[in-house]
């Protein structure tokens, strides 16, 4: 296990399974969709507790279906709580977005009207997740592609009231910020400005790509891309500002080899230690 | 809007299952680009999933057919659940009653033994029964046992294809030998290390399993299997299983639970 504390992570991938069990670099942790570890046994379970054995793993769940006017599964609920138990993770996140509905699972993070209703069915679902995992949760920002009548919140202050309510953390996702500010035409910076950046318990970076038939008007978060300088350079700002957060490179298509994965991964390392070094006045340690 | 009755409206969209022009929010919304997005997310995200869980049937009729008939097996049945490693378990069930595959009547038992792999894969560990736990046992209670399959254990018998055989040359990349043309055949996926591994079973092993999984005791799996095949040799197939690790657990008999 590392001594040292967490900087960037990668999402783990079956391809990279042996570099990702013997990569020793400091700071590195890996981050799973629990979905694909809800076995009974066998290999996948034996697999995650071999990379928990020697690095630090964080759960990312989508499918809790928190945005959903109802509440969260009990037998999921139940069987992700038995695998944080099982993996004691070190960082648990899920989605304000919904995916599950009246027994019908849509593998996809969909978008709401932010309504004060809304709010206090999530906040309930949050709560009651918290309470399962007997921990707090992180809530990601979604991506967006459609407008949608009826919000009554702006996403911003929606998830400082959620905060607020259920005392859990965000995971700010930039490139879900880049993405929906150029879909549905605002600020990024704007966004960033409003979002209620001390609650941000780890952050993600991922690549996109422009739409075949729209193309630069309408991103798609396909994760199949290096993350893209824009969104670099938000991270930058917002690391200034809140100093070092656990930060994840979400890749999922595409994939590149290890060496070249962990060498944007290495990137935000950096950006996340040489901020500790302006801090603490110390040299930066890697 | 009440939120249950934007997600009503948004799943049937996304789904393909509703009238939306009835509906002039939701026609609003699907007329944006950005819909198709969330549309094509989701139905590929099944998809996707499908193709992963069935491997062996889209070999067989190739990606363009299999996401054919994989969208109409999705619109029907789409996911309980987030946990798509274990998606499609009705699929062969389905293929069975499709009307473009009735010309591949092999499709069905082959993709039951892509079921196979993928419950076998994710089963629980359990420690298996192996040669020397039968070595130590009294030859006079013996027969008396249970023997409980192991949870990973999954079996098949095919009567009418040699669909273990043709599924078995796919996963092991093999050319399909001329002999395969007609018979039926069997075959037995466990998981006695790491990973998943096969071999084909007689008739006479399926009955037995069968028999074991119903709680039969050994003596009279044992008749089963031979009614089934009297030229079986018993203990190579005990044997077999064993070393398979098919065979989790001994119950010894007990008298009170057996019908008079």
């Amino acid at each position: 296990m590392t001594q040292h504390p967490l900087t960037a992570g990668l999402g783990l991938k079956p391809q990279h399974y042996d570099e990702a069990l013997h990569c020793a670099a400091p700071g590195l942790w890996w981050e799973v969709h629990p979905e694909n570890y809800l076995a009974d046994g066998g290999p996948r379970l034996a697999w995650l507790e071999a990379i928990r054995a020697r690095h630090p793993v964080s759960l990312h769940g989508v499918s809790l279906s928190l945005a959903a006017d109802a509440p969260p599964d009990a037998a999921h609920l139940a069987r992700l709580t038995a695998l944080a138990r099982r993996v004691e993770p070190v960082l648990v996140s899920e989605h304000l977005a919904w995916s599950a509905w009246r027994g019908q699972y849509l593998p996809d993070l969909l978008p709401f009207p932010r309504s004060h209703a809304a709010l206090r069915r999530i906040a309930d679902n949050i709560a009651r997740t918290q309470h399962a995992l007997q921990r707090p949760i992180a809530i990601e920002n979604p991506t967006h592609y459609v407008h949608i009548d009826g919000h009554e919140w702006a996403e911003t202050d929606f998830l400082a009231e959620l905060v607020r309510r259920t005392g859990c953390g965000l995971l700010l996702d930039i490139n879900n910020v880049y993405i929906s500010a150029n879909n549905l035409g605002f600020g990024a910076q704007d966004y960033l400005n409003d979002f209620p950046l001390h609650a941000v318990a780890e952050i993600h970076l991922a690549g996109h790509h422009a739409d075949p038939s729209h193309g630069n008007s309408l991103l798609i978060d396909s994760h199949d891309q290096p993350v893209a300088r824009p969104v670099w350079e938000l991270y930058q700002g917002v690391i200034e500002r809140i100093g070092p957060v656990p930060t994840l490179i979400e890749r999922d298509d595409n994939l590149p080899d290890f060496a070249e994965l962990l060498g944007e991964r290495n990137r935000a390392h950096h950006t996340i230690t040489n901020v500790i070094a302006l801090q603490t006045g110390e040299p930066t340690w890697s | 809007m009440e939120l249950t009755h934007f997600q009503d409206a948004v799943a049937s969209a996304l789904l393909g299952q509703g009238p939306s022009a009835e509906v002039p929010w939701l026609a609003a919304l699907e007329a944006q680009p950005g819909f198709a997005v969330y549309r094509n997310t989701a139905l590929k995200g099944c998809i996707d999933a499908l193709q992963a869980n069935y491997p062996t049937v889209c070999q067989l009729v190739g990606p363009e057919w299999f996401r054919a008939s994989a969208l109409v097996y999705v619109r029907a049945h789409p996911p309980h659940d987030g946990l798509l490693v274990n998606y499609g378990a009705g699929f062969s069930a389905f293929l069975r009653d499709f009307e473009p595959a009735a010309g591949l009547p092999y499709l069905p038992p082959v993709a039951a033994l892509d079921r196979s792999w993928t419950e076998c894969h994710l089963a629980a560990d359990a420690p298996a029964l192996d040669r020397s736990w039968l070595a130590r046992q009294d030859a006079a209670t013996l027969a008396l046992l249970r023997l409980k399959p192991h949870p990973a254990a999954r079996w098949a018998w095919c009567e009418e294809h040699p669909a273990y055989g043709l599924w078995q040359c796919h996963r092991d990349g093999l050319e399909i030998p001329d002999s395969l043309a007609c018979s039926g055949d069997g075959g037995l996926l466990t998981r006695p290390g790491a990973v998943v591994t096969w071999q084909p079973l007689a008739r006479s092993g399926a009955v037995f399993l069968d028999a074991c999984a119903g709680g039969l005791l050994l003596e009279a799996a044992a008749s089963c299997a031979m009614a089934a095949e009297p030229a079986t040799d018993f203990a190579a197939l005990v044997g077999a299983l064993l070393d398979a690790g098919a065979l989790a657990e001994a119950l010894p008999f007990h008298p009170t639970l057996e019908s008079p």
